[in-house]
């Protein structure tokens, strides 16, 4: 599918195609929808972390000035979550509370304000439970748990698996390193408020306009919540105005709109307040980890025994799939031949974590990355030859069965060394001034689809219709990252005509076929195949009809610049709109698809279907900080990074999302915080739902970054694309925390690395303690027996060898 | 603030104040407890402003008053009779982009595009007042302004050549912003096969 001949379209910048629209102000947000006779819906959430819903009365906000209509979770009581395994939601809760901000009931009045004002006037009988606020808590035997679901107590899900015989790995290593990390949660923050408009017509059809990144989960799980037949239900994805994984659950609100537009009869909005933007949360899961790893004096490693725990909040979200991305993709940047991982995921009284950017994947690698350099430092080597050495071999299966293809990491990594003059400025700047490296690697996509289905991921329609226009038609869903602009590129380049004369109609359940949206960084490399097979058969269609008008055979037909014409003979030709038109009369109405499934995963054991992808992005990145001794306050004064996105399609889009990953690592690494409080009632309370305390990086914390684009086309993506996301996010939290190392000599081991932990660690190596500041224990943790699976290397056939546990991929 | 006794109240008790919005004068009649940005969005059909907090801390709701940079979530409608008011709508015209939208969307510094305008705004207003203004004196104008995309850099660099513009240069977007550092520009990318070296 990949194509090596010179391109035209492909590999150029471009402006966005919704460029023109965005810089104007044009763009249609969800909030920026207004309908006739439109009602306006406000939530009444919980103040309360935990408790019993004992009663609740509506009837004096029912009677309150501008009201039209309350429910509560009692109207909506079907269910909902996005994993099959984790249909633990209400659109409204209806008999318990698990978080501040829990939604139980909702108004829709004439305007904001009646609303507003009527949800003072709902009365809720509570009875209060504990709250469970920590993962050591919720690890404890619960009398109330929060689910009545999950392996036990409040331990959602535990897994464990072994590839490989590790205790062999360990014998045989000269040396065994174990450490403990702390990653954070931290929230998405999209400066666009989650907003939604329900129309619930006459005709007894719904549609809802939704800031979603996942417009086709909405649809189903409207579909499944209200009782209405899915072709009843139309689900459009509004532009985001950012997502980052915070829009790709299925939000309370958007079922509440639904419902309420059906129940009034007219056009219900929602937008949400900044306050409960961060109550929606789905960030990144706070993760304790415990790594064990045995290493040869070069480096290599012999065994890995990697334990995460993670902190979810109140509920499932993607959890499950969240806890094993923790442990699926240490093996894809080094050889590791035997590697073993437990995971356990807990839930607390606090709004639920999900996908953020990197899913599951930044904090392994902060582990990972930091302690490569822990032991680079105690082995003496280079910290970039411990990595360089030991890159995992292209083409091949990692020992949990992960097909590596095309794999650019060397190449990046010499590219930030060279640049950044490691090998004369490392370990010999001035004490304060230091540089840190660390490298990662993310999906192209994820291998299976959330809900188990044989059909393809993604898919495309084309229009051609006879004055020459060309319409593409997909369910993929524009977020900023660009897919509208993707999806232009490539089928311009395929017929030979300008990304600016297609329109793009995307992110529709009534109009386009479905893509299964926009997270994983699939949609380039699911999209692109998909929009590639529709213009290829688009082209065929063309070739054929303007042949005979030319009068040569169709291998010689060539498109390009908006003409059809003679390979061989470039002027004699015809234009582009006259070759639709002699296509409509050979083949009549024009029109093909495209859709795009990614190759079967090769592992078979239970959990194999989280990690798998059709191509794996790499990253490496060296980070410059200066720390001042005194205080441990640090800026970072550079960063040089190279990602391996196999080609660009846009390098003005590649660009973007390279820098914007960066600055989103920083903000991670640096200062972001999802942090919360026991208050004086032992309540569970979130520590600043605002944007002036939430921390995030301004202009003035920005640094320069350099940026290199390195090309290792992989034979799966379109062109040899790959994703470029979300993967130059995880290099960059390890590299400031191996940078704050190489300053001032001292190990933060937890994300956010703040001046305090920094000034902490100095003081603990003034007195002569060990100079680190992280997790002092790891609690104990249930995990099971784990699975066996033979690894490649010893023959394995990606099943486990416990016949008994041994099942189909796929999170179950 | 402009405390103008002067103010008129409609039947529906609401406010009916002067404004001057994007250069044409106009009243306008709003409930007394409404900002500007409410204002804007709701009354006068303005959705090219947009919020991401209503609490002035993020900076996307940015308009110009008077000519200078202020929050619309912060400021009542009842606040700006007689005021200048300047929102993204009137930045393009028939002759075209402003080149700052021009800059932003040809090196991609609009990601989503929703803190966009009010970085708009807040530049022109920069530009006005200085014309060739320093990155450090970029950042301090800009650092009101949040954006969760682009890392700020496609935004400083579309600054700095819109600027250029607007002197009369006939610069050009810089070829490491648009593919990275050494990197080749001819179009087919140099193909790294050496990965593992």
């Amino acid at each position: 599918m990949t194509s090596r001949k010179r391109t035209r379209v492909v590999g150029r910048p471009y402006p966005k195609v919704d460029g023109a629209a965005k810089v104007t102000g044009q763009t249609k947000f969800a909030d920026d929808i207004v309908l006739p006779r439109m009602l306006h819906c406000k939530l009444l959430r919980s103040r309360l972390a935990h408790a019993r819903i004992l009663s609740i009365d509506v009837s004096r906000a029912l009677a309150a000035p501008g009201v039209v209509a309350v429910v509560t979770g009692r109207d909506l009581p079907i269910p909902f979550g996005i994993l099959p395994v984790s249909q633990d939601e209400h659109a409204l809760s209806t008999d318990r509370v698990r978080y501040v901000g829990d939604p139980v009931a909702a108004v829709a009045a004439v305007d904001e304000d009646a609303a507003s004002d009527a949800l003072a006037a709902i009365d809720v009988e509570y009875e209060p439970l504990p709250p469970v606020g920590t993962i050591e808590e919720g690890l404890r035997p619960a009398s109330t748990p929060l689910h009545d679901y999950g392996d036990s107590g409040n331990i959602h899900k535990l897994v464990s698996m072994e590839f490989g015989h590790t205790d062999d790995g360990f014998a045989r290593a000269d040396r065994i390193y174990e450490d403990l990390f702390f990653y954070e949660g931290s929230t998405h923050l999209p400066l666009e408020q989650h907003a939604a408009v329900a129309d619930f017509g006459p005709d007894g059809r719904l549609t809802l306009w939704s800031s979603t990144q996942t417009p086709h989960y909405v649809h189903r799980a409207l579909s499944k919540v209200l009782a209405m037949a899915p072709s009843k239900v139309r689900v459009i994805a509004t532009s985001n105005g950012g997502g980052f994984g915070g829009k790709s659950d299925v939000f309370n609100h958007e079922i509440v709109v639904a419902h309420l537009s059906r129940v009034t009869g007219r056009p219900v909005k929602i937008c949400l307040t900044r306050e409960e933007v961060f109550y929606c949360h789905r960030g990144r899961h706070p993760t304790l980890m415990k790594v064990r790893t045995g290493v040869k004096r070069d480096g290599a490693v012999t065994a890995m025994h990697f334990q995460t725990v993670l902190d979810g909040g109140g509920y499932g979200s993607y959890g499950v799939a969240s806890t094993y991305y923790t442990g699926a993709l240490q093996t894809v940047t080094y050889e590791i031949p035997a590697y073993r991982f437990d995971g356990a995921r807990v839930f607390t009284n606090k709004p639920p974590c999900g996908p953020k950017r990197g899913h599951g994947t930044p904090q392994p690698r902060f582990a990972v990355e930091v302690q490569l350099d822990k032991i680079a430092c105690d082995l003496g080597l280079d910290p970039v030859e411990i990595r360089r050495r030991h890159l995992h071999p292209r083409g091949t299966l990692t020992a949990n069965f992960l097909r590596v293809g095309s794999m650019g990491l060397g190449a990046c990594i010499d590219k930030v060394v060279a640049a950044s003059g490691w090998g004369t400025r490392r370990g010999r700047l001035p004490y304060g001034r230091g540089l840190g490296l660390a490298c990662s690697s993310y999906l192209c996509g994820a291998g299976l689809p959330i809900y188990w289905n044989s059909m393809p991921q993604s898919g495309v329609q084309l229009k051609l219709d006879r004055s020459g226009g060309v319409t593409v038609f997909c369910g993929s869903t524009e977020i900023g990252q660009g897919s509208d602009s993707i999806l232009a590129s490539i089928v311009a380049e395929v017929l030979g005509i300008d990304p600016f004369d297609i329109r793009i109609v995307t992110g529709d359940t009534d109009l386009t076929p479905v893509d299964l949206g926009s997270y994983s960084s699939r949609v380039t490399l699911m999209t692109g195949n998909a929009a590639i097979q529709a213009a290829e058969r688009a082209r065929a269609m063309l070739a054929a009809a303007s042949a005979g008008k030319l009068g040569i055979p169709e291998s010689r037909v060539a498109l390009d610049g908006g003409r059809v014409f003679d390979a061989e003979d470039p002027g004699k030709g015809i234009a582009f709109p006259e070759a639709v038109a002699l296509a409509e009369s050979r083949f009549g109405t024009l029109g093909t698809v495209g859709s795009y499934s990614p190759p079967p995963s090769a592992g078979r054991y239970r959990g194999a279907g989280v990690g798998p992808s059709p191509a794996y992005s790499y990253s490496a990145a060296v980070v410059e900080v200066e720390v001042d001794p005194e205080t441990g306050i640090y800026a970072v004064e550079k960063v040089w990074i190279a990602h391996d996105v196999g080609k660009c399609i846009n390098p003005v889009l590649v660009m973007g999302q390279v820098e914007g990953s960066v600055y989103m690592g920083l903000g991670e690494a640096m200062m972001e915080e999802m942090a919360y409080r026991t208050d004086a009632n032992g309540n569970v309370v979130h520590k600043f739902p605002s944007m002036l305390e939430y921390k995030s990086p301004t202009t003035k914390e920005m640094p320069p970054v350099e940026t290199f684009l390195v090309e290792d086309p992989d034979d799966n993506g379109p062109f040899g694309a790959k994703e470029v996301g979300q993967g130059p996010l995880l290099p960059i939290p390890p590299a400031v925390a191996n940078a704050i190392f190489d300053a001032v000599g001292v190990r933060i081991d937890e994300v956010p690395v703040t001046p305090e932990k920094i000034y902490r660690a100095l003081k603990a190596k003034a007195l002569g303690q060990p100079p680190r500041y992280g997790p002092a224990g790891f609690p104990p943790v249930p995990y099971p027996e784990p699975i066996h699976v033979p690894t490649p290397a010893e023959g394995g056939d990606g099943k486990a060898v416990d016949a008994a546990v041994t099942g189909a991929g796929g999170v179950r | 603030m402009a405390r103008n006794a002067k103010k008129n109240w409609d039947a529906d008790g609401r406010a009916v104040v002067g404004l001057v919005v994007n250069g044409q004068a106009l009243e306008a009649a709003f409930a007394p407890h409404k900002t500007l940005l409410e204002v804007l969005r709701e009354d006068l059909n303005l959705p090219g402003t947009k919020h991401g907090c209503e609490l002035g801390e993020c900076g996307t709701c940015a308009v110009l008053v008077d000519g200078k940079p202020m929050l619309s979530c912060l400021l009542l409608g009842l606040e700006c009779e007689g005021r200048r008011i300047e929102t993204v709508e009137a930045m393009s015209g028939p002759g075209g982009l402003h080149p700052l939208q021009k800059a932003f969307a040809d090196l991609g510094a609009a990601q989503c595009g929703y803190c966009t305008p009010g970085i708009l705004l807040t530049a022109k207003a920069l530009l006005e007042a200085n014309p060739n203004p320093s990155l450090a004196e970029i950042r301090e104008a800009l650092a009101g302004n949040l954006c969760r995309c682009t890392g700020y850099i496609k935004i400083f660099e579309a600054v700095e050549l819109a600027a250029a513009w607007l002197r009369g240069e006939a610069a050009q977007p810089r070829h490491e912003s648009l593919y990275g550092s050494d990197f080749d520009e001819s179009g087919l990318l140099p193909v790294v096969r050496n990965g593992n070296g």
